[in-house]
């Protein structure tokens, strides 16, 4: 079992980081109170001692789903593309990723 | 307005050339037309493609074909549900816009069956609420009551068909957004079993949760389009391999014998009035022939806390797409990840990303033993419990929503308060079993009063004999009130 401290404002700028989510400082003060209650609510599950209780993913047991490796119809690329903000050369275009220069 | 019309009926009355295909579909626009403004049911209304379907309809009857069992029947689409080329938003700005290059395999099997798309209908962002509030594009108005919810998220879906803009809506349902407004709009909303309809082409929110199923007015209704679009799809690996269902031929066969069992912890934080109509549906299936049993079942308790830490951890994941890379709205910058950033930031609302960052938080380095993980052992313990009952009941009985439709704005600002408005659906998603809301009645408001049945896993049938029955109930008890004055 593990503690449950509650959640700080820090906590919340760290994870809206993480989560490539960028927030005013109202919504910092909103969200941590907001998210502090529904942590807090959880606090029944965080505490109960499940260890000998084997986890769930998925309710239904289907496992190794495979199907034979034949080539077939799939969606159209240039109607994929047609749906993207930038295109270059038949590619995803995006603004530059590393600190290189321009 | 068009009266509520059953899709059986409808479909029945095109076949047999008794009625027009484009004359029904032209009945239904001019409902939208009329009404639309007020309830916002619909983000987008595709009347001439519409139109197409239904003449193609017509014009396979007048050279004496089938055009299935859906012949002409309008279908009204919930926004989540991908159509190749036409918009599909999820109520986000992040895909405002979007034509997907594709269509789910439900609407193509509702195509196949003869059934005419309508539109495209509001809900929660990225089905996240119970109030269809979180729309980017509004919110949709309860027709019994315009200054009141819908319920969400599929509440553009579940106002449709009660104000009688289409027959029969789809709608998802991740912790009961299906159940939870066809309750609080007096409709019958059905979410089967995780895995017996595909969700290729279903803009995740929770893939270990979401569920596609029909919104109707009738329990027959649902019952023939879970036939339609039930059964195996190799593009959904998730999709069991059985054959399609076939539940409507065995829908009249009665509950005598059954056990029904009245679900005490559903009872427990309902209002007065919610849990007398649901005795009320109980002792219809006793005088149906069916024996009663009051059953416990405490490990639901935990259902609420469990949920909403599984299904945003598996949102937090899912949303990750949308980074203004290959699809929807993308916000310049510097960079590759302030454009990410930004993109994200403008694109989603509050609901979503309160619940991406409760996702990311519960899933991060130090938290998720004490979080994700014990959601997932807590998911054990609720089908274990349920298994437990089903060992002495066929059916399990309890109310769709503790309250009925609550007023617009009166829980936004609490997301809390606004969680607790599912506690009696989200069990159900855990455990991936079955489960049906049917309007049984009003509460003391006069606002419609939905009662939920539980089945185990594949037990549409069972579940969809019980909910006839409560249904015949129901409408003998509605003409009792209205014949004698009570309510």
């Amino acid at each position: 079992m593990v503690d449950t401290p509650r959640l700080t404002r820090e906590d919340v700028a760290h994870v809206a980081g993480l989560a490539r989510l960028h927030l005013s400082d109202e919504e910092l003060d909103l969200f941590t109170g907001q998210l502090a209650v529904v942590l807090d609510h959880a606090a029944d599950v965080a505490l109960l001692d499940l260890a000998d209780v084997p986890p769930t993913a998925h309710a239904m047991a289907v496992i190794n789903v495979l199907r034979p490796d034949i080539p077939g119809q799939t969606v159209d690329r240039e109607e994929v593309l047609a749906a993207a903000p930038s295109v270059e050369d038949h590619r995803f275009r995006v603004p530059r990723i590393l600190g290189e220069a321009p | 307005m068009t009266p509520p019309r059953s899709a059986l009926g409808l479909a029945a009355a095109i076949r047999n050339g008794e009625a027009s295909a484009v004359e029904v579909l032209d009945d239904y626009l001019a409902a939208i037309d009329a009404h639309d403004g007020e309830i916002h049911a619909f983000n987008l209304v595709t009347r001439d493609a519409a139109r197409a379907q239904a003449t193609i309809v017509d014009q396979l009857v007048a050279s004496g074909g089938d055009p299935g069992l859906l012949a002409g029947v309008p279908v009204a689409l919930k926004d989540n549900l991908c159509t190749r080329g036409v918009p599909t938003t999820c109520s986000s700005r992040i895909l405002d816009g979007w034509r997907p290059p594709y269509d789910a395999t439900v609407v193509t099997r509702l195509g196949e069956a003869g059934a005419v798309m309508v539109g495209k209908t509001n809900m929660d962002e990225f089905a996240m609420g119970s109030s269809t509030e979180n729309s980017a594009f509004g919110p949709t108005r309860n027709p019994h009551d315009t200054s009141r919810v819908p319920g969400g998220s599929s509440g553009g879906s579940a106002a449709a068909v009660a104000v009688g803009f289409a027959p029969v809506a789809l709608g998802t349902d991740t912790g009961g957004s299906i159940r939870q407004p066809a309750a609080l709009c007096g409709v019958v909303g059905m979410k089967p079993t995780y895995g017996t309809v595909s969700r290729y082409g279903l803009v995740a929110f929770a893939s270990s949760l979401d569920q596609i199923g029909p919104l109707t007015t009738t329990v027959a209704d649902a019952a023939l389009v879970f036939d339609v679009i039930g059964g195996h799809d190799p593009a959904d690996s998730t999709c069991l391999d059985r054959p399609a269902p076939r539940v409507l031929s065995a829908l009249d066969e009665g509950i005598q014998g059954m056990t029904v069992g009245v679900l005490t912890e559903f009872l427990e934080g309902a209002d007065a009035d919610v849990v007398a109509r649901t005795r009320q549906a109980a002792e219809a299936c006793a005088a149906a022939g069916a024996r009663l049993e009051e059953i416990s079942v405490p490990e639901v308790r935990l259902g609420l806390s469990a949920y909403y830490l599984i299904a945003p951890a598996e949102a937090s994941s899912n949303l990750a797409r949308y980074d203004g890379v290959r699809f929807g709205l993308r916000v310049d910058a510097e960079d590759t990840m302030a454009m990410n950033t930004a993109t994200r930031s403008a694109g989603f609302g509050a609901e979503v990303k309160r619940r991406i960052m409760l996702g990311t938080y519960a899933l991060s380095a130090g938290y998720m033993d004490a979080y994700y993980s014990q959601a997932l052992r807590v998911r054990t313990k609720i089908i274990e419990g349920f298994e437990r009952a089903y060992r002495r009941c066929d059916v399990l009985l309890g109310p769709t929503t503790p309250s009925t439709a609550f007023p617009i704005g009166a829980k936004v600002g609490d997301p809390m308060t606004m969680y607790l408005s599912d506690v009696c659906t989200i069990p159900s998603n855990l455990a991936g079993h079955p489960a049906i809301s049917i309007p049984f009645g009003r509460g003391d408001d006069g606002l419609p009063v939905g009662v939920q049945l539980l089945a185990p896993a594949l037990a549409e049938s069972t579940l969809l004999r019980a909910a006839a029955v409560i249904e015949a109930a129901a409408v003998i008890e509605a003409a009792a009130s209205t014949g004698g004055g009570r309510t």
